[in-house]
């Protein structure tokens, strides 16, 4: 059986090209970029080199890039870095109720330390108001989180504007653009983003490496304190192999981008027109248009996510729930909850995310078997027979 | 989070999937919020337990619990069932991730309700005969 994997949105695989760029940081070259020896001098010029590359796919400098372990560290460095550095000026984080865990657990965590943090609504399409975020800004208020794209519904946020807005009031603006870099086209300066997260592993990189962008003069407290490499703003010894990984797969996605965007684009409208099609009773989740190039999530009525997931499974078909059955909370995905699904239709998602390796083929499949798998369920469940008869 | 090879097995074949017309019970627990919903239907003849279905929406766990409870059930006394834990439920079925043990409980509390309800309906109908006889 040909399996076929559609949850891109959880993790890419590492790129061959990538791979072998890093395969040489192993044994062969293997200095630390600390050291001031040749061996040393050779790993530097590479995390360098990396950073270089980094940096011009966002429109940064060099410097204003920091290599971190993935999305989740960026995101607690940057909430947390920021909010302790500018505690003299005000104590009030402003973001919204669709972030990323790493967002939102990150800011539980300083509302416990005396923080107070103002969790944005969204509309029914997962777009956050930027006029909200400029009503919610107060004397306080140092730091505003929204990121650039939703992972589970694929909305695209309105960053341009949210930057604006923080530009004006004089508050640091930064975007979790985990799903993002090397997706989308993203220019920190024309978006007035201060902060910017960014994880490896989801542009065919390596899983443990990522980028905090941090804008020039902006005011954080480091994350991790000890040696020090990046100028301070993260000690540790470089995960050489990861960073050059992570320059040679943002270097692939920067060319690729274009072509790609086309691609994937035209994937997810015919996946999502044959899902809702072929499927009675499913809807799109997220906004039509403003989405992820890759992104497709569908709520199917009458049936649960999970046991649609296993059953895709056992046909080879990899995708992803925001049903509540695997977390221990029992509560279904906090994003559709906040789009205003109810709770029947919020258990009842799927999540498609498409990449690089998929075909029209793996649509064709996903369609042969979904409807089938949808009707089995629905035989079986009671809420089907009380409300279709 | 990973299902024993006897919880999948119940999961693409589930057994006694439906309903019973004119049961002599039926169960019916969970709710949306949760995203678990069972409906268990049982007939009984003579204090035994004949026939045991179900629907449900769940997920796999959900689906492999109900599945196991209505083999569980058949053939028992109403006594005999009246003693099936969750426990036993998961045990049957090579055991759930803890997470899951959730579910386990939704069968166990979907056949005591079901267990409740015929007798309450036996009640209601002695007491409906009672009332015939004195009419009468």
């Amino acid at each position: 059986m040909k399996r076929i994997y559609l949850d891109n949105a959880a993790t890419t695989p590492t790129d061959k090209r990538v791979l072998e760029a890093m395969l040489p940081y192993f044994s062969d070259v293997y200095g630390n970029p600390s050291s001031l020896h040749a061996f040393g001098q050779e790993t530097k010029q590479a995390i360098e080199e990396a950073r270089h590359i980094a940096a011009r796919l966002v429109g940064a400098r060099q410097e204003e890039i920091v290599f971190t372990s993935g999305g989740t560290e960026s995101d607690n460095a940057a909430i947390k870095g920021v909010a302790y550095a500018r505690h003299d000026r005000g104590n009030h984080i402003i973001t919204s109720k669709i972030e990323h865990h790493a967002v939102l657990e990150t800011c539980h965590f300083l509302e416990k330390q005396g923080f107070s943090v103002t969790y944005l609504p969204v509309d029914q399409f997962g777009l956050v108001d930027p006029e909200d975020v400029r009503k919610a800004i107060t004397k306080k208020t140092v730091l505003i989180s929204i990121m650039h794209a939703n992972n589970e519904i694929g909305t695209i946020e309105p960053v341009f504007e949210i930057g604006r807005i923080a530009k004006e009031n004089d508050v640091y603006f930064h975007t979790d653009a985990v799903q993002t870099l090397g997706h989308i086209p993203i220019d920190v300066n024309e978006m007035n983003i201060d902060l910017l997260s960014a994880s490896g592993h989801k542009l065919y990189g390596p899983k443990g490496v990522g980028i905090l962008y941090v804008k020039k003069g902006v005011r954080m407290h480091p994350f991790m304190h000890g040696g020090d490499q990046e100028q301070r703003r993260r000690a540790s010894t470089h995960n050489v192999p990861g960073i050059v990984g992570f320059g040679k797969a943002v270097e692939l996605a920067g060319e690729e981008m274009e072509r790609e965007i086309d691609n994937l684009t035209l994937l997810r409208d015919r996946l999502i027109a044959d899902i809702t099609a072929s499927v009675e009773f499913s809807r799109l989740n997220g906004h039509p248009t403003r989405r992820l190039p890759n992104n497709v999530n569908v709520s199917i009525s009458y049936v649960e996510g999970e046991s649609m997931l296993l059953n895709l499974d056992m046909e080879g078909i990899a995708c992803s729930t925001g049903s509540a059955c695997t977390s221990s909370s029992l509560e279904p995905s906090h994003v559709l909850s906040a789009i205003g699904l109810p709770h029947e239709l919020a258990h009842g998602s799927l999540r498609f995310s498409l990449g690089r390796d998929s075909r029209g083929s793996d649509i064709d499949q996903v369609i042969r078997v979904l409807p089938g798998i949808v009707r089995k369920l629905r035989s079986m469940s009671p809420l089907y027979k009380k409300e279709v008869k | 989070m990973e299902y024993s090879e006897k919880v999948m097995e119940h999961f693409r074949n589930p057994r006694n999937v439906g309903e019973i017309e004119n049961a002599d019970g039926v169960g019916r627990v969970g709710n949306p919020v949760c995203g678990d919903i069972m409906e268990l239907y049982i007939k009984v003849k003579g204090g035994i337990i004949t026939d045991a279905k179900f629907k449900t929406f769940g997920c796999g766990a959900a689906i492999a619990t109900s599945s196991m409870v209505t083999e569980l059930v058949r053939n028992k006394t109403i006594e005999e069932a009246l003693q099936i834990s969750n426990r036993a439920v998961a045990e049957a079925l090579g055991g759930l991730p803890p997470i899951k043990m959730h579910c386990s409980v939704l069968a166990e509390e979907a056949l005591k309700k079901a267990l409740d309800d015929y007798h309450e309906r036996k009640r209601l109908s002695s007491a409906a005969r009672q009332r015939k006889l004195q009419a009468g």
